[in-house]
């Protein structure tokens, strides 16, 4: 251990080894993601989200829903029976931050679109016991009160397109349009869904007057797992 | 080796900045019972959903970062930068380097830090990743402060009078270098406005997924792991008055450790859409990891050799000990958790809460304890603790709450993965989702008990560090009441 000697005796010796070594593990495993064509299979459907899903998705990251739902079926008989095909990594990626989570006190929700009714969530936002009466999920009633924040839509599209998520200057300039068309029941809603293809309009919130941040978060939950299209994978893949 | 004692020179310790270590010592006693409180309010919650109070600042899932960052960040954080501060103005033999003003900076702007963060949670402000949702402003401010830290620290050692870097020296060295490198690559992140809260991060979908996890697997790692080694290798060899058992142990422990540590992050994602090579990867070196930190612990424990009869009769080094010990059961549960198939099970279940409380209660805020009962009589130069009967009491309450938390989450854990995958003689699932949460309630109960144990045992820390601080003694107060009756 004559050797080691030299390192205990010069701490930037010692910093610049501790960081080589520590760096290795991390260049190995995370480089080659970002270059292996494999890493994100090609699938069909998969698009930006709309003004209002992603306005509802950051409500969604803001209430902490992540620490109890998670957003990764695994490819196990049981999860596909119970929340669907598993999930692809093409699925989540527009998504900044992802949010496969790691605990399910609550169910798997990346399939929950389509899976309830408008109505059934807005009675189970106001008061989860009212419809499961065994939840231990919080109420969120707050939401339905509050009106939707969103006139700065546009910077937030355009947030996304620095960081990679394919949004056109017909999205970014259309954005506060598309987010109001979107929940407003009987509005012109032909460019919203040329854009974002398979987006669920009208009211979400059950008051059709208002926009609010309960609209968001429906017309995001709603969303989830719909867009892929799950007729050109591979059938197989199932581990247990 | 024996751990290099302050000579000479040194010896009056006026020479050292012990004030900011005793700020330190106090923000972790603070911040441990916050960390403690809130945990145990959203245990609460989680048995009794009406504890929400139906307030978007009280929900569970706005609290629950508060708990996990003020136990990491704030608690384990805190009694970090004051243990390792202590340690290496003492085996340097040197005052801490860029003097007493950035040394208060580098407190203040910790506890700037924790609690930006913290406000930011209860008002909805979060990046949306586990264990790093504080957002970019808190993070630009994290970064300034740690390279503070790193300044100070390394600068201490440079200014050392001592030949050898002390091996705690290490361990700390490398926790603050790559809680760095992990913090600024895992937050990478565009603001949408520079006068607003709202970014977004720079990686998307599957690569997110594994920088964050090789962020929040290493903040397990390099902060709550190599950190609180640090704390280990002073203060257990201190406490018992031995040397460390094994020199050569210390340096395979440290570099093995280190190296294997950060392979280890995907298997937080066995069986998702990560790439199969990286989850074998991730599986593989977890079961490695296995070794060294057995190393470590087997350093720790045996530094007992020939002192083994301390433990009857000292309850600080009964506390740091178990922390060991703890340490052995939580790095041999881990390599086991990250095997494939017991992934399957354990992976999204309260098994997975289980095993971080016991290491974080058992390791990380044990051997924290231990510290704190060490420090606080030297920090603020009284010839003993207040009370060593209260510190008995603190051991067997916290070890109490602790036994019943994991003990109840490794129960409804293993019941909930079962349930979840068990079908009946049709062949249907057997039990819907809200069957296996209608399962859970005893031992949420259960849990939320064993938290208010080791908080009540936290508070009994801090009456009797109170009591020590103000230089009380309970022996002499015995002795007090008892003369008048001799002489009468």
């Amino acid at each position: 251990m004559l050797r080691h000697e030299a390192i205990e005796k010069n701490v930037i010796l010692m910093l610049v080894l501790v960081l080589i070594t520590v760096s290795i593990g991390g260049l190995v495993e995370i480089v080659p993601l970002f270059t292996i064509e494999s890493t994100v299979e090609k699938v069909d459907g998969v698009r930006p989200y709309t003004p209002l899903e992603l306005t509802g998705r950051n409500i969604y990251l803001r209430e902490g829903c992540y620490v109890c739902h998670s957003q990764m079926i695994r490819p196990f008989r049981d999860e596909v029976e119970r929340y669907g095909h598993y999930s692809l990594a093409a699925e989540s990626m527009y998504d900044h931050p992802f949010q496969w989570g790691s605990k399910r006190t609550g169910p798997d929700l990346a399939r929950v679109g389509g899976k309830y009714s408008n109505e059934w969530h807005v009675a189970h936002f106001l008061d989860p016991r009212a419809v499961v009466p065994e939840s231990v999920m919080p109420p969120y009633g707050f939401l339905a009160r509050r009106e939707l924040h969103a006139t700065d839509i546009a910077a937030h599209l355009r947030t996304n397109r620095i960081v990679g998520v394919p949004y056109s200057d017909e999205m970014i300039e259309n954005a506060l349009a598309d987010l109001k068309a979107q929940a407003t029941p009987e509005s012109d809603t032909a460019g919203l869904l040329q854009r974002y293809p398979k987006a669920v309009t009208g009211d979400f919130d059950g008051a059709p007057d208002r926009l609010t941040e309960l609209d968001a978060l429906i017309a995001y939950l709603q969303v989830l797992g719909r867009l892929v299209d799950l007729s050109a994978v591979p059938p197989g893949g199932i581990q247990q | 080796m024996v751990v290099a004692e302050p000579r000479a020179s040194k010896a009056d310790g006026s020479a050292y900045n012990e004030s900011v270590i005793r700020k330190f010592v106090i923000a972790t006693s603070f911040w441990g019972v916050a960390a403690f409180l809130v945990g145990v309010i959203i245990a609460f919650q989680l048995a009794f959903p009406v504890l929400n109070l139906d307030l978007e600042w009280t929900t569970f899932g706005r609290l629950r970062p508060v708990h996990t960052s003020a136990a990491i960040f704030a608690f384990g954080g805190n009694a970090l930068l004051a243990t390792s501060l202590y340690v290496v103005q003492r085996t340097s033999r040197a005052t801490l380097f860029g003097g007493r003003v950035l040394a208060d900076f580098l407190f203040w702007g910790y506890q700037l830090f924790i609690v930006l963060a913290a406000v930011g949670y209860v008002l909805g402000i979060t990046q949306g990743r586990e264990y790093a949702e504080p957002e970019w402003y808190v993070d630009l401010w994290l970064t300034l402060v740690w390279l503070v830290y790193l300044v100070i620290f390394v600068g201490t050692i440079m200014t050392r009078r001592e030949p050898h870097i002390y091996v705690a020296n290490w361990f700390y060295l490398a926790f603050i270098v790559t809680v760095a490198l992990l913090h600024i690559v895992n937050n990478l992140a565009v603001p949408v406005s520079f006068f607003g809260a709202k970014s977004y991060g720079l990686f998307s979908g599957v690569q997110d997924a594994l920088v964050q996890w090789w962020y929040g697997h290493n903040a397990v790692g390099f902060f709550l792991t190599a950190g609180f080694l640090g704390i280990m290798y002073y203060f257990v060899p201190k406490q018992a008055g031995r040397p460390v058992y094994s020199y050569r142990l210390s340096i395979v422990h440290f570099w093995s450790l280190i190296f294997l540590y950060i392979w280890a992050g995907p298997h937080h994602l066995h069986y998702t859409a990560l790439p199969d090579w990286a989850q074998t990867l991730g599986m593989v070196f977890s079961v490695m990891l296995w070794m060294p930190s057995w190393g470590g612990m087997i350093n720790g424990i045996m530094t007992l050799s020939g002192a083994w009869d301390k433990l009857r009769t000292d309850p600080v080094l009964r506390f740091l000990v178990t922390s060991v010990a703890f340490y052995g059961m939580s790095t041999f549960e881990g390599p086991v958790m990250a095997i494939k198939p017991v992934n399957a099970l354990s992976h999204y279940t309260d098994w997975t809460i289980g095993h971080v409380h016991s290491g974080a209660l058992g390791w990380v805020a044990f051997v924290s304890f231990g510290a704190l009962y060490y420090l606080v009589p030297k920090l603020w130069g009284r010839a003993g603790l207040y009370s060593t009967r209260l510190v008995a009491h603190h051991y067997w309450i916290a070890t109490i709450g602790i036994v019943l938390y994991i003990t109840a989450m490794w129960v409804s854990g293993i019941m909930q993965g079962l349930m979840w995958r068990s079908y009946d003689e049709l062949g249907f699932l057997q039990y819907s989702f809200v069957e296996t949460v209608d399962a859970m309630h005893p031992f949420y109960v259960v849990r939320a008990l064993g938290g208010l144990f080791f908080l009540v045992g936290a508070l009994v820390m801090v009456y009797n560090l109170w009591r020590t601080a103000r230089g009380e003694s309970e022996a002499a107060e015995d002795a007090h009441r008892i003369a008048p009756q001799a002489a009468a």
